[in-house]
């Protein structure tokens, strides 16, 4: 039966309308219309501004009718528009008064915060024109697909393997070989290698459109124009990139990105994305004005007193996420990833900004995260937080996570690498990370701490155990920028070298790091490339290179297929056992009944582990009996971290009887020998003592 | 156009939101009538989201009376679109009108 709302009952310059539905904001197909709504609590007047798809100059401007405004929203319905063709913005009137925290313009016109998708940068890296005055074009996009049956995996945390990577990256080097490369659908043409290194999550780098124009600086070596690569600078929270699909031409990004987690989720690989809401593309005072800014500047942005921009960011402005109307669209937005596109977690950017409030001030119980903790649409959706900013906050361990939320462990990425290097006085912090770091989240669980050795931050695993200090000239910012504090060690020689010597430590080095996250309790998290030793020259903050040091290449599968074959492995190991992946924190005690405790610390001699200063070694024995508190048992496993200079000799701890111990993994042994496939780990000659070389790791297991 | 019991359906120009409504018209309704159908794209240049969901349409409709339905000479760019979407594997799609008409029978 036809509605009978759907008639006209005004008009406007022949264009057919009638007052509007408040929700859902954003532009809304509607039987024979769409249904525009948006807010603003300060403007005084609004006007819809339509274009034909890429026409420079509007087709009509439609101001909304006092009768269309329900509180402070403007909300009309306009008829007979082809909404495949139409790109929408806004025009907002009111006080123009920086001081005071008001940026009207009327003749801005701006994007749509709601908008499902946005043009303006359809293909990756493609002119524009600079002096088009709507640049980022808010359209409407069909939001049907064929999930044939699809749904968020809803595998446990504390079973998965997370890759970080970037869609570009991933397949843009030629050596990709994917018909479409740098795109959603080329990344879709690599998952079977993503299920071969046996990985079952990937977290992306932000997909939200950006742009990746937004950077003024220069490479100081070339001068080529630097980009936003990475895209940490939303432009529109509900828009996929445009750049990453090779479907953007036909407006289908949207149905790219819905197939690559269907494609995904079918190879049993769940789908994060990496969200930005602590800051917007539009920058300070001097940025841009996009969007937020001319729509509601003191709604959207945290100002002082008299009007400028908190940037807790770093990146010029701060996102006001405890005000009711951003609250708002935070939770419609992570709402609608995850049942528009089944989207299974989400990392947030500096997430300790999402629980500031609206003068700045970190709030005990911020209702932001409290909402997003206990809703029901995200009930089964992975919550990770960066829990600090770039304002001096740093919550790790006491982010507030209402029982949901997991973080980035920065403690362990940094003191793993410490202990690895060969620092003093990190065996006790070692014996605690590896635990999954209950002196971090205790009255938590181990999941609630995301284990990482490198992050798209920082160096690479290669260039970590190859670089002293970051070699960041091409950034063209006198290599100020990115972190000073990366506990890196280069093994005798700043960057690459033919030194057989030093390159066989390094990558000794590089498996001593991914054998100790793949057996710590907590959640692995590895870096796109780290499994190949990606290099990225020394260069700690790559935000800006749409080139090589981004760029996987595929090349380095055959080049270093000795590590791809350890880190296969070691996964593999990891997913097997699921000792390794506990539920709850240890108890130091026997409460199976075993004769073992569920977790025993020991030194070259048993029982004795050396927790001194200048103690550089540590073993560890897993009780298999008591994997998943008893109810799962599994192998006995024993790892020996040794960190020390020379050699070290290690007592076996006796398995129970008919039990031998077996190699697993031995860092110093040259490939094939560093690691075996599950079931196929040759039993110990010797099962009462084992040598544990200099700065190696051996993992054992007893059955 | 009939060969046998098979339905042969030309397709020209863009088929974009303008016009996805009347293609669905026509396909749907020969739907209804013969459960084999061919649908030429070969002179079809541009096919945008919704002409594609046509094609989707026509395709679950064409399942529920146990028929086939299948598309021929899809342009490069077309089936690329296709196939990054995850529109295509619902599909057959055969080169020319001839070789459809073999399959069907």
């Amino acid at each position: 039966m036809q509605r009978i709302d759907t008639y006209p009952t005004h008009e406007y310059k022949g264009y057919a309308l009638r007052p509007g539905k408040p929700h859902p904001f954003g532009a809304t197909r509607i039987p024979g219309g769409i249904n525009f709504s948006i807010a603003s609590i300060h403007a005084t007047a609004c006007v819809l501004v339509l274009f034909e798809k890429g026409a420079k100059q509007p087709f009509v401007e439609i101001p909304f009718y006092d009768e269309f405004r329900i509180g402070n929203v403007y909300a009309m319905t306009v008829f007979d528009l082809n909404y495949e063709n139409i790109e929408y913005g806004f025009r907002f009137d009111g006080p123009h008064d920086p001081n005071s925290g008001h940026q009207f313009n009327p003749y801005q016109i701006l994007s749509d915060p709601y908008a499902k998708q946005i043009g303006g940068r359809d293909v990756w890296g493609e002119p524009y024109d600079e002096q088009d005055s709507y640049q980022h074009r808010a359209r409407l996009h069909i939001d049907d697909f064929d999930w044939e049956g699809d749904r968020q995996l809803n595998i446990p945390l504390e079973d998965l393997i997370i890759y970080e990577m970037h869609v570009r990256g991933f397949t843009q080097h030629p050596s990709s070989k994917v018909k479409s490369s740098g795109t959603f659908a080329g990344l879709v043409e690599k998952i079977p290698y993503l299920k071969d290194l046996g990985v079952n999550c990937i977290e992306l780098m932000p997909i939200f459109e950006f742009d990746e124009f937004d950077n003024t600086l220069t490479n100081p070596a070339t001068g080529e124009r630097l980009m936003n690569y990475w895209g940490y600078s939303t432009i529109g929270f509900f828009a996929p990139k445009s750049g990453y699909a090779a479907t953007s031409m036909f407006g289908m990004q949207s149905d790219e990105l819905k197939n690559l987690v269907k494609e995904c989720h079918h190879n049993g690989i769940e789908v994060w994305l990496d969200v930005v809401f602590n800051h917007t593309a539009e920058g300070n005072e001097n940025g841009r004005t996009i969007s937020f800014r001319g729509i509601d500047n003191k709604t959207y942005y945290l100002l002082t007193p008299d009007g400028h921009y908190y940037n807790f960011s770093g990146t010029g402005n701060t996102l006001n996420c405890n005000h009711p109307i951003v609250r708002g669209m935070v939770l419609e937005c992570l709402r609608y990833w995850v049942s528009e596109y089944h989207i299974d977690g989400f990392r947030f950017d500096l997430a300790s900004i999402l629980g500031r409030d609206q003068d700045g001030a970190p709030l005990p119980n911020p209702p932001l995260l409290e909402m997003l903790a206990h809703d029901p649409i995200l009930a089964d959706s992975k919550l990770i937080a960066e829990a600090w900013d770039a304002g001096g906050l740093y919550q790790v361990g006491s982010f507030p996570a209402y029982g949901r939320w997991a973080e980035w462990n920065g403690r362990y990425r940094d003191e793993i690498r410490q202990f690895v290097k060969g620092d003093s006085g990190h065996v006790g912090k070692l014996a605690s990370r590896i635990q999954g770091s209950p002196d971090i989240y205790g009255g938590r669980e181990p999941r609630s701490s995301i284990n990482f050795i490198t992050a798209h931050d920082g160096f690479t695993l290669h260039d970590l155990v190859s670089y002293n200090s970051k070699h960041n000239y091409a950034n063209g910012e006198d290599g100020r920028d990115g972190a000073n504090d990366n506990y890196s060690w280069n093994c005798g020689w700043e960057g690459e070298t033919d030194d057989s010597n030093i390159n066989a430590l390094r990558q000794r080095q590089m498996k001593n790091f991914l054998t100790i996250l793949m057996v710590s309790q907590g959640v692995p998290m590895m870096l796109m490339g780290d499994e190949v030793g990606f290099t990225k020259y020394g260069n700690n903050n790559t935000y800006c290179h749409d080139n090589e040091l981004n760029w996987f290449d595929w090349r380095l599968l055959r080049k270093h297929k000795e590590m791809y074959r350890f880190t296969r492995n070691l996964i593999k190991f990891r997913k097997k056992h699921q000792v390794l992946r506990g539920r709850a924190f240890f108890q130091h005690q026997d409460h199976v009944g075993s004769g073992y405790p569920d977790i025993s610390f020991h030194g070259t001699k048993l029982w004795q582990p050396d927790w001194s200063e200048h103690s550089y070694s540590l073993a560890f024995l897993l009780c298999g009996r008591h994997a998943r508190e008893g109810f799962e048992p599994d192998d006995y496993i024993y790892v020996i971290m040794n960190a020390y200079w020379e050699t070290l000799t290690f007592d076996l701890p006796p398995l129970p009887d008919n039990m031998t111990w077996r190699v697993v993994v031995n860092t110093m042994m040259p490939s094939p020998d560093d690691s075996f496939s599950a079931g196929r780990e040759p039993t110990l000659k010797d099962q009462s003592l084992i040598m544990a070389g200099d700065r190696s790791t051996i993992v054992l297991v007893g059955r | 156009m009939n060969v046998g019991d098979v339905k042969i359906l030309s397709v020209k120009g863009r088929v974009d939101a303008n016009t996805s409504h009347a293609l669905q018209d026509v396909v749907l309704g020969s739907a209804h009538q013969t459960p084999k159908l061919l649908l030429d794209l070969s002179q079809v240049d541009y096919m945008s989201s919704a002409g594609l969901r046509v094609m989707l349409l026509l395709h679950r409709e064409i399942n529920e009376n146990k028929g086939r339905v299948m598309l021929v000479g899809l342009q490069d760019r077309i089936r690329d679109a296709m196939e990054m979407t995850g529109f295509l594997k619902h599909f057959a799609v055969v080169p020319d009108v001839q070789t459809g008409i073999e399959m069907m029978q």
